[in-house]
């Protein structure tokens, strides 16, 4: 058992996987010297070579398309895409092509492949940077979408999209890369893909959220629990795509409440998919309309702006303060 | 030094003129293989012609006719080695064919099957819509082939229309990058629906594209079968020591780009006569005829034959159980999500409406 942060993790992980398999490889923009911009793949380059490890051209869609071809043919391409708002480039190659070869090819072909991306605000980064899509991969049947919150899920996650043999798009929080150190063991071992986790049980509310809002909304519960005689259930998703509806369900049906909290935009976003899951299958056991709390309907802001407009604990606050005044 | 647009000179590769007359020395190949050749011509032709046909009764879907270029798909695709991997976009039935895809499948595909046009026996990938995005994956399965020593060629093939694609750019560029085993082969017909060449692509020619990408380009004459052969054989040859191609075959979409399509909106007549005036079938039979190795007895024996083997393509396709919605739930992930097995569940087993 060791101490690493989440991007240390991500970055034993690959070596791990490249050591056990050899048809993994790397494949993206700067990550051979460089060891990417965040260092996700330091040092990998060195141990395996430049065949294993691709600096590719600036080039997003022919990252994702070339990854599609390779997955195809027996690898097992592990692409990066520097920033999470250049996946837009390489729309094609991910949604029609990537998550779709299954499909087109009747079952005779599959793209093993994962796609990382860190993404996520609240770090001061200029224009298309620090935006949240994933709800526009939940939308696109073929693909599934990871997004861990800390180092522990990071290793366990990565691990399992990498053994995947459908493509697998593995978020990464900016903001949580280095933000804290966890136990993380150096062995082996997989977290499900599609398994929510309950961070921390509770009974007058359930809020569910993933990625760089987890250690937000932990924070913000905590101080609500210290100031009211309520207690709140927490969810971090880890996957939207699949969702875990049976750990969201069982808690609403518990709780009564349900808010969710995430960066991307509000309306079609993945938490309408959830509210509207709640509405199918556990509406009657709710006792108050069920709240979103997200990035609002604009671009991703300016850094100025930057922190009214990400979930913060006021509006969680603000929205807690609302489920519970029916 | 100023490089001034169109500066390259691009000479087209050429082996019979347009009355099938040898222009010079003739390559190296067999009569066995010349006949085989001419052979899968009529092959494609007799597909294409009842594709076309089966369409206006209705019993198929819409179908992207391919004739006119008989020389350029299976000139190229009898070119390649059964290890090698075809990535075509939807026009490249004949080079499907040749290359070992069963003809049912592509009746299948128009029936709207879900089986579509990949089969298990064939380094083919299914038919691409996205009209350049299959040269990427050309490109990622040549890295594949090239990282586990296959010794395999990829060939993407594209149209004119798909070289104004980004994809198509990427995939050139990565492909002079990292020297893959990979060919393009481009299948310039002229026309992109009703938009000609001319407003395509301000280049002289296509292949001189590779010239920017450090790779190499050729041009050949699409409708001279032998050209093709033979071009295809050195291109292959080439990409096979990482070395990789852009082959440009100008060649002529005779039909409409598909059977939803009119040409005569777009296309002056006198343009088409002059096209259909350098067919190839005409041209490799006037070939053969000249070498004294066919005949017009051979000839119709084969219509007949291919026209028998289009019959029982499509009578297998008939035959086949149509696709049931059941099926749709499997083929998006490995294994059925438990949101796609709710929703499989959730189809009424009996007409709910009285």
């Amino acid at each position: 058992m060791t101490t690493m942060t989440m991007i240390e993790a991500i970055n034993f992980t690959l070596r791990k996987e490249m050591e056990r398999d050899q048809r993994v490889i790397c494949i993206g923009e700067d990550i051979g010297k460089n060891g990417g911009v965040f260092r996700a793949t330091d040092g990998l380059q060195a141990l395996f070579g430049e065949e294993r490890v691709v600096d590719t051209p600036i080039a997003e869609s022919a990252i994702i398309g070339a990854s599609v071809g390779m997955a195809s043919r027996g690898l097992r391409p592990v692409a990066e895409i520097q920033f999470f708002g250049f996946i837009y480039e390489a729309m094609d190659q991910m949604v029609a092509q990537a998550a779709r070869l299954r499909f087109r090819s009747g079952g005779v072909l599959q793209a093993p492949m994962v796609v990382r991306a860190p993404f996520g605000g609240g770090v001061r980064t200029p224009e298309l940077h620090s935006d949240s899509l994933e709800g526009l991969f939940l939308h696109s049947p073929g693909m599934k979408v990871v997004m861990p919150s800390n180092a522990y899920d990071a290793k366990g996650l990565l691990t399992a999209a990498i053994r995947d043999n459908d493509p697998v798009l593995f978020l990464e929080p900016m903001k949580l890369y280095r933000a804290f150190k966890q136990e993380v063991p150096e062995e082996d071992y997989v977290i499900e893909i599609g398994k929510a986790r309950v961070l921390k049980q509770g009974e007058e509310l359930t809020i569910i959220t993933w990625g760089p809002s987890v250690p937000l909304v932990s924070k913000v519960v905590e101080q609500w629990e210290k100031q009211t005689n309520t207690t709140v259930e927490i969810i971090d998703v880890r996957t939207i795509s699949p969702i875990d509806e049976e750990t969201i369900l069982t808690s609403v049906q518990k709780t009564g409440r349900a808010i969710i909290v995430h960066e991307a935009v509000k309306t079609g976003g993945p938490g309408a998919e959830i509210s509207a899951l709640i509405n199918e299958k556990a509406l009657f056991h709710l006792t108050a309309p069920i709240i979103r709390i997200t990035g609002f309907d604009t671009p991703y802001p300016v850094p100025s702006v930057e922190d009214e407009w990400l979930p913060n604990a006021n509006r969680i606050i603000q929205g807690m303060k609302e489920v519970f005044s029916h | 030094m100023w490089l001034e647009p169109n500066e390259t000179v691009v000479e087209k590769i050429q082996y019979l003129d347009e009355n099938g007359k040898l222009t010079g020395e003739s390559p190296d190949v067999k009569d066995e293989e010349l006949i085989n050749l001419y052979k899968w011509m009529i092959q494609a032709r007799s597909f294409d012609q009842r594709a076309l046909k089966l369409q206006r009764q209705g019993r198929i879907g819409t179908y992207a006719p391919m004739i006119g270029q008989e020389a350029a798909q299976i000139g190229s695709a009898f070119a390649l080695e059964k290890q090698d991997w075809v990535y075509p976009s939807y026009r490249e039935v004949g080079v499907s064919l040749v290359h070992g895809v069963p003809m049912e499948n592509f009746f299948l595909y128009t029936m709207g099957h879900l089986k579509g046009t990949a089969s298990e026996s064939a380094n083919v990938f299914p038919v691409q819509i996205i009209i350049g995005a299959q040269c990427l994956h050309a490109v990622g399965g040549a890295w594949a082939g090239k990282y586990n020593k296959e010794n395999s060629v990829s060939v993407a093939y594209i149209g004119d229309g798909g070289t104004s694609e980004g994809d198509f750019h990427e995939a050139l560029n990565f492909a002079g990058v990292y020297k893959l085993p990979v060919v393009f082969f481009v299948q310039n017909n002229q026309w992109a629906i009703s938009v000609p060449i001319s407003k395509q692509t301000g280049s002289a020619s296509i292949s001189q594209k590779a010239v920017a990408y450090g790779i190499t380009g050729v041009q050949v004459d699409g409708n001279d079968a032998l050209a093709v052969y033979s071009t295809m054989k050195q291109a292959l040859e080439r990409a096979r020591q990482g070395k990789p191609v852009l082959v440009e075959a100008i060649t002529y979409r005779q039909g409409p780009h598909t059977t939803a399509d009119d040409p005569t909106k777009y296309r002056d007549s006198g343009e088409l006569e002059k096209w259909l005036a350098m067919d190839p079938l005409k041209r490799m039979k006037a070939f053969l005829m000249e070498k004294e190795i066919w005949n017009e007895e051979l000839e119709q024996k084969e219509y007949e034959w291919a026209d028998k083997k289009v019959s029982e393509a499509f009578e297998l396709a008939v035959n086949t159980p149509r696709s049931k919605v059941e099926e749709i739930f499997g083929l998006v992930y490995e294994q059925k999500t438990n949101q796609l097995t709710e929703q499989l569940n959730s189809i009424p087993t009996e007409g709910v409406l009285k």
